[in-house]
């Protein structure tokens, strides 16, 4: 062989030699570039098992069954104190007056016809009777065509998750409530409708009357805290690191202290939240507050590493311009460089809002968990985010908790979505190249 | 008045500082007096001094007085309840600011209410002298700096020192976050290593971390609890590396063929699809490990005949490996674009092929780079929490077998710590001890690995 490397063969022998080996050569180009199609082929793959296998069970969960009853509302039965007072209300037996129209479709009768009967209404349905009478007490002892939710499992076996073969003591409904079903099911009462509960109902045990509307108003909560605090100290500190800041130990340690932020899991931020304002400071647990300063402290390398780009990426001669005119640094600074680096600064801002929305890790931390039924009014008022909301859903074993899980998913992707459009709008029609 | 209409409150008195300096300055301007400064900063000036300080002030005292409250509230409670055994200050402190609160549950000692009494009277007394103390500071600041429009005050300059300091200020938020993490973890992890030894916690083989007398389930005895985290770091190893195998090779194959292969407009496209995949929440992919891949991997392992843990770590591993493929490929991508141009010439000059230039050329010379994107996925993959949460479970086997359930040491952390738990059992403390060891091993990687990505920058400049 080192004859060859010395050389000593005739050009033709070497180009025979090579022309010998260039088939397959060739061949390997080719299979190299397979192998880079093939990875990008299952990464995108990838991505869309994970969306169709989303949106195949959340395009369904922001529907859900409900069943077109004539309720006659008496008065003396549903608000037995006549003030049309909420106490009243609640004194009032709306539940009977459900049923009797229950009754009266399904032709239930006897105790246990009638507790079969009884099952196939959610459990919401009086409060929804309650809010359409006081909404508008003029309804009072008429007869209304009203709508309420199916029970989950009323609404499984309309979907066909549980089976009419399936043997009556292994299904979760009996061959009586089937039967009822049927029959309203033929008389057409039954509709497939948008699920209104989704959205405008609060957390609940009761898969069917579960929504993501006190998720949805703590996420906004949250996130107004954290904007809040973290895009004017992201800027200021960005600012100050790229054009005041002196050239010392100090700021060398806060650059380190930033870069190392950026790396640090986020449970470990749920963890400052825990030990330092619910433990030192004994702020409560699960306020938007908390979280707030939480996902601020969390999302703040992220903007001041975006908006120190964005400063630096305004030329010099800006700057020098506006010296030369007489500014002073300050002046210069924020008249002429934040401005034009706003939009990349915004941009950075946005995303790093889109990290926070959907950070699930610190906020169950801080106990943003807890099962809570009212919506928060303000940010020290206990609320949960819709990524926990996810979370605890995700652990519900009903099936239509995990249609409506996928929804949620929905939402919340969709805001994501939202709000990287939005940056990336910005990032086009804004920033300047110079 | 409550801290957000003192807030309100100063916010006003700041404006009206500002229109009142603005306007003194302006009109002796116009009357001909020469001042340093452009009107508007005088009434900067004055707005501000009437805000920071009793913003600043406001501030303290908001956070501060429960602090001083509590220490107070604490001479209350009876010294034969402080002796007894169960005595807990949180619970004690729970009781009492839930009478203050009215919130009852059932009938409390007399000392409660009488602490709870007390602890209503320092609130009133508080928030009257707040309101005083935060109004005048207000107004006299403010009044101090219109005292000094005049001609010869250098107003912007004051104004700019002001601004400076705010500016120092938050970037100080960097160190003050820090010194908060490490000052949460290592106080507790001490305590912890004081019931625990250091050796038992790094070299156990056991987790088993129970309440102190909890009966261990199903044994009928009294279990010990034990806390050998060698299990967790095999179980996250074991994940990380079943992640690594899917994302590694996917994320650097695509990163060669976008860079190397393919057309500017295919480029365009397909990589902002793939970093979607890191735009998508981590509870988003922990669903889909948990209801989607994981019964797939078990019902496919059972058709092959294989024993599958319905919580397996290949199904987290998996998916956590979907995460990062675009931590993998976008970082790889920018080391081979950095590879000079020069490089891959001189081997087209040599008569080889593209693949071979780019597998005994580039990748050499991008190699460093490559290696830091991995560090950097892996200490992703150790830090990531809610899909392991979701789809690992929570058994503390110590197998290398990915069908098998195992733990991690993120999901110990947020199984101890989410809910309610008792400050002063190991059991709690453990959860600090292992935030400890994964700060030191997350930045431990990234430490590294940016080491290695400046140390190949300064080779190609």
């Amino acid at each position: 062989m080192s004859d060859v490397t010395k050389g000593r063969i005739s050009p033709d022998v070497a180009a025979s030699r090579v022309a010998a080996g260039l088939a397959a050569r060739r061949s390997k180009e080719k299979r190299f570039q397979l192998y880079g199609k093939i990875a990008i082929g299952i990464a995108l793959a990838f991505l869309v098992t994970l969306f169709v296998s989303i949106f195949s069970k959340g395009i369904p969960g922001f529907f859900q069954h409900y069943v077109t009853l004539e309720v006659t509302l008496d008065r003396a039965k549903l608000d037995p104190a006549g003030d049309l007072s909420v106490q009243s209300l609640y004194d009032g037996d709306a539940r009977g007056v459900i049923r009797k129209a229950l009754y009266e479709a399904t032709g239930a009768s006897g105790r246990s016809g009638r507790k079969a009967a009884g099952k196939i209404i959610s459990g919401g349905a009086e409060q929804r009777l309650r809010e359409a009478v006081l909404n508008d007490p003029s309804i009072l002892d008429t007869t209304q065509s009203m709508t309420f939710a199916v029970d989950d499992d009323v609404d499984s076996f309309l979907r066909g998750f549980i089976k009419r073969e399936t043997p009556e003591k292994d299904r979760r409904i009996n061959d009586r409530m089937i039967g009822y079903i049927d029959t309203l099911t033929e008389q057409g009462l039954i509709s497939f409708q948008f699920s209104d509960y989704l959205i405008f109902g609060s957390a609940s045990r009761n898969a069917e009357m579960a929504g993501i509307f006190g998720a949805l108003i703590g996420s906004i909560l949250t996130l107004a805290v954290c904007l809040v605090l973290s895009f004017p100290m992201g800027v200021a500190t960005a600012v100050y690191l790229e054009e005041f800041a002196p050239k010392n130990r100090v700021t060398e340690l806060i650059e380190i202290n930033i870069n190392n932020l950026a790396a640090v899991p986020s449970v470990v931020f749920g963890i400052l939240g825990l030990a330092i304002f619910i433990g030192i400071f004994g702020m409560p647990r699960s306020i938007p507050l908390i979280g707030g300063v939480v996902l601020a402290l969390m999302t703040l390398p992220t903007i001041i590493i975006s908006s120190r780009a964005a400063i630096r990426a305004v030329p010099p001669s800006i700057r020098d311009a506006a010296l030369g005119v007489g500014a002073s640094r300050m002046q210069t600074m924020l008249h002429h460089v934040v401005p034009l680096a706003m939009p990349g600064m915004l941009t950075g801002t946005i995303i790093g809002m889109a990290q926070a929305l959907g950070e699930t890790a610190p906020l169950l931390m801080i106990g943003m968990v807890a099962f809570i039924v009212d919506v928060p009014g303000s940010v020290t008022d206990p609320g949960t985010v819709l990524p926990v909301q996810i979370f605890m859903w995700a652990d519900f074993a009903e099936r239509m908790f995990v249609l409506k899980t996928s929804a949620a998913i929905m939402v919340l992707l969709a805001f994501l979505i939202l709000m990287n459009a939005a940056a990336i709008i910005i990032r086009k029609k804004l920033e300047r190249r110079w | 008045m409550s801290s957000l209409t003192l807030g309100i409150a100063i916010l006003i008195i700041s404006a009206a500082y500002f229109f009142v300096a603005n306007r003194a300055s302006s009109s002796q301007r116009a009357a001909g007096t020469k001042f340093h400064s452009l009107p508007h900063y005088y009434g900067l000036y004055a707005a501000l001094l009437a805000f920071l300080p009793a913003f600043a002030i406001l501030l303290v005292l908001a956070i501060g007085d429960d602090l001083v409250f509590r220490s107070l509230a604490l001479d209350f409670v009876p010294d034969e309840v402080k002796a007894s055994k169960n005595y807990k200050e949180v619970i004690v402190m729970a009781q009492i600011t839930n009478v203050v609160d009215g919130i009852n549950f059932g009938e409390q000692p007399d000392w409660v209410y009488a602490a709870a009494e007390a602890w209503k009277g320092w609130d009133a007394t508080s928030t009257t002298l707040r309101t005083i103390l935060v109004i005048s500071l207000s107004l006299l600041g403010g009044m101090f700096a219109y005292r000094q429009v005049n001609p010869g005050f250098r107003s912007r300059n004051a104004v700019e020192r002001i601004i400076m300091t705010i500016l120092a200020a938050s970037s100080a938020i960097a160190i003050l976050t820090t010194i908060g993490i490490v000052f949460s973890v290592i106080f507790e992890s001490l305590r912890f290593f004081a019931l625990v030894p250091v050796s038992e916690f790094l070299f156990g083989t056991t987790w088993n971390p129970q309440f102190e007398g909890a009966e261990r389930a199903g044994s009928g005895q009294m279990g010990l609890a034990t806390y050998g985290s060698v299990p967790l770091f095999a179980g996250t190893f074991l994940i990380s590396i079943v992640a690594l195998t899917v994302s590694v090779p996917v994320g650097l194959f695509s990163a060669i063929y976008l860079s190397e292969y393919a057309t500017p407009k295919v480029r365009a496209v397909v990589k902002p699809v793939m970093e979607l995949l890191a735009g998508v929440p981590t509870v988003v992919y922990g669903f889909f490990a948990a209801l989607t891949v994981a019964p797939f991997i078990r019902s496919t392992g059972m058709s092959l005949g294989l024993d599958v843990a319905s919580e397996s770590a290949l199904a987290a591993g998996l998916v956590m490996g979907i995460m990062i493929i675009p931590f993998v490929s976008s970082l790889s991508d920018d080391v081979i674009n950095a590879v000079p141009q020069a490089l891959r010439d001189a081997a087209y000059g040599l008569g080889s092929t593209h693949s071979e230039t780019v597998r005994q050329v580039v990748l050499p010379a991008a190699l460093p780079g490559v290696v830091a994107s991995i560090l950097l996925a892996v200490s992703r993959a150790v830090g990531e929490t809610m899909i392991v949460v979701m789809a690992a479970g929570l058994a503390a086997n110590l197998s290398f077998n990915p069908l098998d359930a195992v733990t991690t040491v993120t999901s110990q952390i947020v199984t101890i710590l989410v809910g309610d738990q008792e400050f002063e059992s190991a059991k709690t403390l453990s959860a600090f001890a292992l935030a400890l060891t994964l700060i030191v091993i997350t930045l431990g990687l990234n430490f590294v690995a940016l080491q290695i990505v400046k140390k190949y920058r300064e080779q190609y400049e």
